[in-house]
């Protein structure tokens, strides 16, 4: 039987100082993300700024494969963090290496996460206004929600799936690569050329991802070279004897909200799937190559091979785990993949998309954000009479990404929204109401003074003459507004809540 | 294994029963072709002044 699948995305963005050619990106980073949290220059979300990460319980290091030689299981470089906050909608907000990187609060659901993601663009749109303040005359900080420089150096958008801990790791890694792989051709936010040594714009004038020509290996815990399309990273951040988190590092970043919903609505029910023990997928004969083939086929129709000999498209492959994911919702609860309705949405939405793409890709231009990118790019080509090797083509393929909204593509591109501005914008403040999420946000927009340090998995507090007291979170699907909701609303102080809580 | 692979092949079920469930449907065409003139137009004003040395400064090193 599924467990729920708690889900989650942290986006690194690229960053740039205009208007000087002298500056810093883990300047730059630390600067606009205090310009929201607080700081020097007072913050927005003024609430976030005395909280600070707890890295007690942080093992980014641990492998799920159980037995590993040392060789292959070089622990990753240890994250340097500088700023770092909690926020009131239950996210974290920080400098990581290089980037400002916003991860979403825990949700049961893709359509909170669309809410989420929404809320997490239009805090970076926060910070890049309110940084202005910060800045000499002239300059400015901007954030790009993309995933290259297209020069050889990616960022991440990661995902993050709750799986149950018994499900052989080994499923994991065939349900994820057949699926990684696969789904590219509706979560791809395109690119223009190529970052492969030796590929020129002659060969891959434009490709449906950005994040595929960066991986390397088939499983692994790297994350920021040699990267796997299975990351192994053991890290729950929950009960780990009854969890695991699934964490997912081959996605694009998506302005679209439909490629978003899809991208973590089909992966949640392909995982519960795998977890209810009814998943059937294709093996593919070299992973690596194949993703790579996928992103740069515009064609939608070229044959993958797979190690039995014969070959399959992906869009093949993801029209079949619709139909086995349609069989598996008739008859499974689906409370685990966020309920009825959004469940639907999601296998509705998925054969819409599919479908469009098998027929005529510029029809699902609202949903998936490279088929919108290429629209413009194929019209801008056709008014300008320009080839792949236009610079202005490059310029227009970054700008897509560009979140300051006067100069957004995306934001002008026509894509379809299923959330609106007015709940993201609530969602800005206020954090699920499904997830443990609720308790760390309600906790800091109630008790910032008293709350000393944060992370996914427990809160500290200091109510004043008594020790530290720490507030484990180990279970996601606890810690809601139906679980603590009238707790919180009761207590005047934390230490009251503490005393009710019995912690 | 070789029985499911020949299942995948047979994609042909689908294109019998979801014919009009296309996000735009052909009589939008028209629509959405005017959307990107606009757009285009648009484009010409928003797009960064010197697209090259814009495209060459682009670096983003130390990610995940």
């Amino acid at each position: 039987m599924a467990l729920p699948k708690i889900v989650g995305i942290e986006t690194e963005l690229g960053v740039m100082v205009r208007g000087t050619p002298d500056w810093n990106p883990v300047s730059a980073s630390s600067l606009v993300i205090n310009a929201y949290v607080g700081g020097e220059t007072g913050g927005l979300d003024e609430r976030s700024v005395p909280i600070a990460w707890d890295f007690i319980d942080e093992t980014p290091g641990a492998d799920a494969r159980e037995l590993v030689p040392p060789e292959f299981a070089m622990p990753p470089e240890i994250e340097t963090h500088l700023v770092n906050a909690v926020l009131t909608n239950g996210a974290r907000y920080y400098v990581d290496h290089a980037h400002p990187e916003i991860s979403t609060p825990e949700c049961r659901d893709a359509r909170s996460i669309v809410v989420w993601d929404r809320a997490a663009e239009l805090i970076a749109v926060a910070s890049m206004e309110r940084a202005i303040d910060a800045l000499p005359p002239g300059q400015e900080i901007v954030l790009y929600k993309d995933n290259t420089d297209r020069k050889g150096n990616a960022y991440g958008t990661h995902e993050n799936y709750l799986l149950d801990r018994s499900l052989p790791f080994g499923q994991i890694i065939a349900a994820g690569t057949a699926h990684f792989i696969t789904r590219q051709i509706f979560t791809g936010s395109g690119k223009v050329g190529s970052e492969l040594p030796g590929m020129g714009i002659g060969d891959v004038p434009f490709q449906l991802t950005q994040r595929a020509e960066h991986f390397e290996e088939e499983v692994g815990l790297e994350t920021t070279l040699k990267r796997p399309i299975i990351n192994t990273r053991d890290e729950p951040h929950a009960d780990s004897q009854r969890y695991r988190r699934l964490h997912v590092i081959v996605g694009d970043a998506n302005l679209a909200q439909v490629a978003t919903f899809l991208k973590v609505g089909t992966s949640a029910l392909v995982f519960a799937m795998a977890e209810d023990g009814v998943l059937e997928v294709p093996m593919f004969r070299e992973p690596v190559p194949a993703m790579h083939q996928v992103s740069h086929d515009l064609s939608l129709a070229e044959p993958l091979a797979l190690a039995g000999g014969t070959s399959i498209t992906a869009l093949e492959v993801q029209l079949d785990l619709l139909e086995q994911a349609t069989a598996w919702a008739d008859q499974a609860d689906l409370d685990v993949v966020g309920g009825e309705e959004v469940t639907r949405d999601v296998l509705r939405r998925w054969e819409q998309v599919l479908t469009g793409l098998e027929r005529d890709p510029d029809s699902v231009a609202g949903q998936v954000d490279w088929v919108a990118k290429k629209r413009i790019l194929d019209g801008f080509r056709e008014r300008h009479d320009c080839g792949w090797d236009d610079p202005r083509l490059r310029a227009l393929d970054v700008q897509y990404h560009d979140l300051r909204p006067t100069k957004s593509l995306a934001a002008r591109a026509g894509l379809e929204a299923i959330v609106d501005d007015a709940e993201a914008a609530d969602a800005v403040r206020n954090p699920p109401e499904d997830t443990r999420a609720y308790f760390r946000g309600r906790c800091l927009q109630k008790f910032a003074d008293n709350v000393v340090a944060a992370n996914w998995d427990s809160i500290v507090f200091d109510t004043g003459d008594e020790p530290l007291r720490r507030v484990p979170m180990l279970e996601p699907v606890r810690g809601t507004l139906a679980h603590v909701g009238q707790l919180l609303d009761e207590s005047t102080t934390a230490a009251e809540l503490l005393d009710k809580l019995g912690a | 294994m070789a029985e499911r692979e020949q299942k995948k092949k047979s994609t042909t079920r689908r294109d019998d029963e979801s014919v009009e469930e296309t996000p735009a449907s052909t009589e939008s065409g028209e629509k959405l072709k005017a959307e990107l003139d606009d757009l285009l137009d648009e484009i010409d004003d928003v797009l960064e002044t010197n697209a090259e040395d814009f495209v060459k400064s682009y670096i983003q090193k130390g990610g995940q």
